[in-house]
């Protein structure tokens, strides 16, 4: 199963290191990992993606509760989230590939940012599923190169993590 | 008052009442060499060698339940302490690891002893820090204290770059301290509590299992009063030992891999287990797919992770061990009911038929010197009162399995981690815990030789230890599993070209004997434990043959251990068959 895994961690030196160096050493895995000052200067907010079966995932809330860098943390897929990720493409745009482009990148509510006279640079937000489908959509395009920040994400309604 | 970084260092053991620091001076740490020269409130106990140091402070934590503290310097002094470090990390013992690191201005710069301690320790501490600012330092020093002492005890490591040793600054050591991100739960969940006393009032065939959270959590009389309490049997794990008397008829020994024959059996056909600060560790169930089919498994454990890791758990209880125990006895005092005594009683029968296999026998008639005969006659005359270190190997286990401990912390060894070189330093800081009692080292020439420098740290503090070595000339735990399963190709675990242990610890100025033969046991051992102001070194040349038993192989399940030759069984055959 996929897990989101959002952690409030004092925002210190090394602090980064000693989540991935538990992943690490115990052989969890990582799809993704993003990690930013919170509006608290003091606390980072990390939010991982990992899979694994309800054992192993019990075992990486266990173990990173157990750091002591680690103020709080929320298993996200546990109830109603919000995710999002962010993607930049550059993609060649010559010819008739710079209006297909521009139709699928309304299509995909997606922005174009930055433009030469061969080049597309383009924005995308959202979940996982949807930028993989904007890759694929691309198909036809020569891309260039992709930039993916990863998956962070909030809980709905009420439900909140913070101190 | 104004003082400097290296002034408060020592100023913070002081008013922590830490007694002894165990440490290897360098460049990086003169300035803090030079405070404690200063000073007569902490004692320093200069080591042969980091390792040593690490170990001594383990020892000695072990021994009173303080933290023992470590102070090394940059580069080689920090990277020699790891092993020792990982020791106490994998036991859980409260240490506190200063070394020292080059100047601020220095770091990254693969300056001269730089190395990344913090990053090389990471893996095997509780927590760590890097200190860059003396205004930091106390905070610093007193959070390691408290994350070191609180919880599920362990190392934790000060980075203390030399710069920030000669700055000063106001020095005030608060007495305590809170952190929003560490609060470690104490007291057990009440519901969780009484459904623990319903299942373990509905057991018919009960088994309370019990580690070295017991012995950390100083829970080992509120364990007494429950196991009597409810009549049922009770083991212990190797670092668990102690916790339960082990002349106390309801104690079923040890369990594991070179657990009794009863313990492990009761293990697997029991319906209802009490785990209490123990962690299931692979050495203790063997083959997890056969761990106990019937149990219902009651885990207490201080630390949430330890719960549910390896086995499935029914009722979870995160708390300490002393506190979970005496709530369990207090809500076992309200209730009327009482444990089905004729289930009991059928139960305690088939334990009794176990027992009469009588799984530790060994071959009495022997003209060698039978290890195990070493480790009896030293209970004999040490009337089971000796603090015992071990190593790791053989000595280790006939340690465990001859020598009944009937208190904690008279038992130390490096069980998680299995290091061998543990024994002779752990001894030295039990020793200096406890001047006036017996402490032995029980180890195999192979394990004393790894940290045999300490010889001349024992000479130095004048510690009487003494050592039981038994001298097999061989790596016994490699050569029995080289026996067992590697159709006796005895790769590298032959001790050639040993030192003459006598001359050699005569040379440290310590006594040396050697025993060759088992009418001269008793003797050698009474002998030296008359000396009361010398270590003596006692090598016994034993039977090169012997063999732990019983063993549960790796792979099998507590119902299929190997019994020794003189029970018509060999693991051998089993495997063969």
């Amino acid at each position: 199963m996929r897990h989101i895994i959002s952690i409030l961690l004092e925002n210190e030196a090394g602090a980064l290191s000693r989540v991935s160096g538990l992943f690490s050493a115990r052989g969890y895995n990582i799809e993704s990992l993003t990690v930013a000052p919170t509006n608290d200067p003091t606390l980072s907010r990390m939010t991982i993606v990992t899979h694994g079966s309800d054992q192993i995932i019990e075992q990486i809330v266990k173990q990173l509760n157990k750091l002591v860098d680690v103020v709080k943390l929320q298993d996200l897929t546990e109830g109603a989230h919000i995710e999002r990720e962010l993607m930049l493409v550059k993609v060649r745009a010559v010819d008739t590939a710079r209006e297909e482009v521009k139709r699928l990148v309304d299509i995909f509510r997606g922005r174009i940012i930055d433009v030469t006279n061969a080049t597309y640079t383009l924005e995308l937000t959202g979940t996982v599923e949807k930028l993989d489908a904007f890759v694929k959509a691309l198909e036809l395009t020569e891309i260039i190169e992709v930039a993916r920040s990863g998956v962070t994400g909030i809980a709905r309604d009420d439900r909140a993590l913070n101190v | 008052m104004e003082l400097t970084g290296a002034d408060i260092v020592v100023r913070c053991l002081r008013d922590e009442g830490i007694q002894y620091i165990f440490g290897y001076p360098g460049g990086a740490a003169l300035h803090i060499y030079d405070s404690l020269y200063k000073q007569d409130d902490v004692k320093h106990i200069l080591v042969r060698h980091e390792q040593g140091a690490a170990h001594a402070a383990d020892g000695y934590a072990r021994a009173t339940g303080k933290p023992g503290v470590v102070l090394v310097t940059s580069g080689p002094g920090i990277t020699n302490a790891v092993t020792g470090i990982a020791t106490a990390y994998m036991d859980s013992t409260p240490m506190v690891v200063l070394s020292a690191q080059v100047p601020t201005h220095l770091i990254g710069d693969d300056a001269f002893q730089e190395v990344d301690a913090v990053g090389i320790t990471r893996p095997c501490v509780k927590h760590n820090f890097l200190v860059k600012d003396v205004n930091d330092l106390v905070p610093t020093l007193k959070k390691a204290f408290y994350i070191a002492c609180s919880g599920r005890p362990g190392p934790v490591l000060v980075d203390i770059p030399k710069d920030v040793t000669a700055e000063k600054t106001e020095y005030i050591y608060p007495s305590s301290i809170t952190m929003r991100s560490y609060a470690p739960v104490a007291k057990g969940h009440p519901k969780q509590i009484k459904r623990a006393v319903n299942l373990l009032l509905n057991a018919k065939r009960p088994i309370i299992y019990t580690g070295g959270g017991v012995v950390l959590a100083d829970a080992a009389d509120s364990l007494i009063k429950l196991v009597r309490q409810l009549g049922y049997p009770c083991t212990n794990t190797l670092m668990g030992l102690g916790s339960y008397p082990a002349e106390d008829p309801l104690f079923l020994g040890m369990l594991g891999m070179h657990g009794t024959y009863e313990a492990n059996m009761a293990m697997h056909d029991c319906d209802v287990m009490l785990a209490i600060g123990a962690r299931f560790d692979d050495r203790i169930t063997g083959d997890l797919a056969k761990f106990a089919p019937h149990a219902r498994i009651i885990h207490i454990d201080i630390d949430p992770s330890s719960i549910g890791k390896n086995v499935k758990v029914e009722i979870p209880i995160v708390g300490d061990a002393k506190l979970v125990v005496d709530d369990l006895n207090a809500e076992l005092n309200k209730r009327d009911a009482v444990p089905d005594p004729e289930a009991l009683k059928r139960w305690w029968k088939q334990i009794d038929e176990w027992r009469s296999i009588n799984c530790l026998s060994y071959d009495r008639n022997s003209d060698l010197i039978k290890p195990q005969f070493v480790i009896e006659q030293l209970y004999e005359a040490s009337g089971g009162n000796a603090l015992v270190t071990s190593d790791v190997g053989q000595h280790q286990m006939w340690a465990a399995q001859f020598y009944g401990f009937n208190k904690t912390r008279r038992w130390i060894n490096s069980g998680g981690l299995g290091t061998m070189g543990f024994g002779l330093p752990a001894a030295m800081g039990v020793q200096l815990a406890h001047p006036d009692e017996l402490v032995t080292c029980v180890t195999g020439e192979a394990s004393i030789t790894m940290c045999i420098q300490e010889l001349s740290t024992c000479k130095q503090y004048d510690l009487p230890i003494k050592i039981v070595n038994l001298n097999n000339r061989y790596m016994g735990m490699v050569r029995q599993w080289q026996e067992f399963f590697y159709d006796r190709r005895y790769s590298n675990s032959y001790m050639d070209a040993l030192p003459d242990f006598v001359l050699l610890a005569e040379s440290f100025g310590h006594v040396g004997m050697r025993i060759e033969k088992p009418g001269d046991v008793r003797d050698a051992l009474n002998e030296a434990l008359s000396v009361k102001d010398r270590l003596v070194f006692m090598d016994f040349v034993t039977d090169q043959t012997e063999n732990v038993y019983p063993m549960i192989a790796a792979g099998k399940g507590h119902n299929e251990m190997h019994l020794s030759p003189g029970n018509g069984d060999t693991p051998q055959k089993r495997e063969l068959a």
